[in-house]
């Protein structure tokens, strides 16, 4: 029962980290229909602005953490504008394969700057566990539920409640008609890329302790989060934290107890199930064409 | 400039529009089969893999250019191909046999996998196959009694009516260039019947597609099928020539090169298989070129713009530092993928065309002819 408990929380903290960036691949889905395969590379990226910040300029952790996030902010804007924006409106397809090569072009990129080394950034929270009886739970661990859990409760709100948010809602159910609204879609289309990027950041600096930070964390963990979030339906905030906590807790699960290289696969073979009885995901919206 | 006359459907379809297409293809041909002779060794070895990486992508085009289903998981299918053979021949099985028995497993492999993503759509079709991908990779991995596991597998030369043909000689690239022929004939003659007629109108509204009366199930498993056979034929050609084979060959990156093949190419010609194969397999060759022979270059521009002796050898110094960084390569493919991407929306085989075309009509040419139009309402979620 206590090795039971303690898969539980550490599946659902690894989840948590998936579904922080699954909640980016959502965000930018939400407003402009892109899918940005080059999230967990933003996370990654973030992940060592904070180390530079941190681990090399010898900053305070929190001025690190809010530097790296404003910072991978820009760059998300950035990215947005020389990538995204002139082949928005396009097939889906061919956005997809800019991202990938914008994934590519990062991962060696940091590769080249960084090194192929692992690093670690030191938190105020990475050594100290706490004790419920016989079990234990590392602080670093629960840092990251917490973080999502505020996360996620912020960006619901965000959307739901705030104009601009309903301005993203709108822009992504119909450019043209958004803009003849009065919404500058572009504008709109830009901030979703820094908050993204921003949300993608926390999950890295989160992360560090975690899994440590190297140039191909982000393909790895990118892989684990895009299921994350079609497992949640593309499109719904909860459902990409919820998808998220699932395939952490079925990997934790599995790594545990069924034989090895099941850890791997059981992901994908629960999404292949879901896919299959729900092809829009849990939370996903059913949409028919009308003609 | 040519004026086709067309007075017949028949004319319309026909596989040679004019004889213009006889007499190039004629040389091309010709071309390809003198080329063992001519061609040093090493070019004759990436003139295999252009053959092989264009058989994947003309069946890459069928499903994705031509039926408008994604897919990131044609290296389980080259997988899948490729450990047939090798599980065969162990077995003593002939080469005949086991290339169709390979290209007959992968095809039905592939209907398994088109079933359920007859539901699936854009972007849950994508993450479909990357699952399915996989899936394929860890079982390989796992199964050790088939597949050796991670240790992977030797492939024998093929050996075929009795004479052992080796992965260099040049019947191993007819071979291959044969296959290469006859998939691209078979798909030219597939797109001009019924069955093509219906792949291209799934990809352009499936709706529509329904209420003409196509069954879109059926295609939909017809082109995962037809797709997935073709690239284990691949797969069979792609295991002789490494003559040997591990589960980490065929990861997502290799599925995603497939992708780039067709993209870079064109995804709407079986032109643009050959091309971007071209490409993806030159491109390495070409910046290894790069790394060795551009410092000289650039110290000797340097030098001839009246840096000194010292500065040119300086500069020479650095820019090799540069170009032997780890992680230019992949700096590069990220660049090129999306300046394609922006720029070059319709492959390498759309600007030959756009060329050939600013020449027919030499001063009357419009830049609109081929502009994209840009669709902000959502169609792709509720197709």
């Amino acid at each position: 029962m206590l090795d039971f408990v303690q898969q539980l929380v550490s599946g659902v903290a690894l989840g948590c980290v998936y579904g922080l960036i699954a909640l980016g691949f959502v965000l930018v889905y939400k407003a402009t229909e892109v899918v940005n395969f080059a999230q967990g590379d933003l996370m990654m990226l973030g992940g060592f602005f904070a180390f530079t910040f941190i681990g090399m300029m010898g900053l305070n952790y929190w001025i690190g953490f809010a530097g790296a996030v404003a910072a991978m902010a820009l760059f998300g804007m950035l990215a947005e504008r020389v990538v995204v924006r002139p082949i928005l409106g396009y097939p889906q397809f061919s956005i997809i394969m800019a991202t990938i090569g914008l994934g590519y072009f990062l991962r060696s990129v940091a590769g080249m700057v960084w090194g192929t080394d692992d690093f670690k950034i030191d938190t105020p929270f990475s050594q100290g566990v706490l004790r419920i009886g016989s079990l234990v739970l590392a602080y670093d661990k629960l840092s990251v539920i917490a973080a999502t859990v505020i996360l996620c409760t912020l960006l619901w709100l965000f959307f739901n409640k705030t104009t601009l948010g309903t301005a993203m809602r709108a822009s992504s159910e119909n450019m043209l008609a958004a803009y003849y609204m009065g919404i500058p879609v572009k504008r709109v289309v830009s901030i979703v890329w820094a908050i993204s990027a921003a949300v993608a950041t926390c999950a890295g600096v989160l992360l560090a302790p975690i899994t440590f930070i190297h140039s191909n964390v982000g393909l790895v963990l990118g892989l684990k989060a895009f299921p994350a979030a079609v497992l949640g339906g593309f499109g719904s905030i909860p459902g990409a934290v919820v998808g998220g906590v699932l395939i952490g807790v079925i990997e934790s699960m599995a790594g545990f107890y069924l034989a090895e290289g099941w850890k791997d696969v059981a992901p994908y073979i629960v999404l292949l199930a879901v896919l299959l009885l729900k092809p829009e995901g849990l939370f996903g919206l059913h949409v028919r064409k009308k003609v | 400039m040519r004026f086709l006359f067309k007075t017949d459907y028949e004319d319309d379809i026909r596989l040679f529009p004019h004889s213009g297409y006889v007499v190039s293809y004629g040389i091309l041909l010709a071309l390809l089969l003198i080329a063992p002779y001519v061609l040093s060794s090493y070019l004759m070895s990436q003139l295999v893999f252009v053959c092989i990486y264009a058989t994947v992508g003309v069946a890459l085009l069928i499903l994705t250019g031509f039926t408008g289903q994604a897919s990131l998981g044609h290296a389980a299918f080259l997988a899948i191909g490729a450990y047939t053979a090798a599980y065969l021949q162990k077995y003593n099985v002939p080469f005949p046999v086991y290339f169709l028995a390979a290209g007959i497993l992968t095809g039905c492999i592939g209907a398994l996998v088109g079933f359920p993503a007859l539901r699936l759509q854009g972007i849950y079709l994508v993450i479909a196959t990357i699952s399915f991908a996989f899936i394929i990779e860890e079982i390989l991995a796992r199964w050790e009694s088939v597949t050796n596991g991670n240790e992977g597998m030797r492939i024998k030369a093929v050996s075929l009516l009795g004479v052992t043909v080796s992965r260099d000689s040049p019947t191993f690239y007819f071979l291959c260039l044969a296959v290469l022929v006859l998939t691209i004939v078979g798909t030219l003659n597939l797109l001009r019947s019924p069955t093509g007629r219906a792949f291209v109108a799934i990809r352009d509204s499936e709706t529509a597609a329904r209420s003409m009366g196509i069954n879109v199930a059926l295609y939909k498993v017809k082109s995962f099928a037809i797709s997935a056979a073709i690239t284990g034929f691949a797969g069979v050609l792609f295991a002789h020539k490494l003559s040997f084979i591990s589960p980490e060959m065929f990861t997502l990156q290799l599925s995603i090169e497939f992708i780039i093949v067709i993209l870079i190419g064109g995804t709407f010609s079986l032109h643009g298989a050959v091309l971007g194969a071209i490409f993806i397999v030159m491109i390495d060759p070409f910046l290894t070129y790069l790394k060795d022979d551009m410092p000289g270059i650039i110290a000797g521009i340097a030098a001839t713009f009246g840096a000194g002796m010292q500065t040119a050898a300086n500069i020479q110094a650095k820019v090799a530092a540069f170009a032997s960084l780890n992680g230019l390569k992949g700096a590069i493919y990220g660049i090129i993928i999306v300046l394609f991407v922006l720029f070059e929306p319709l492959g390498l085989y759309g600007r030959w065309l756009k060329i050939k075309l600013f020449f027919q009509l030499f001063p009357l040419y419009k830049r609109a002819t081929f502009k994209r139009q840009k669709i902000y309402v959502k169609s792709e979620r509720n197709r």
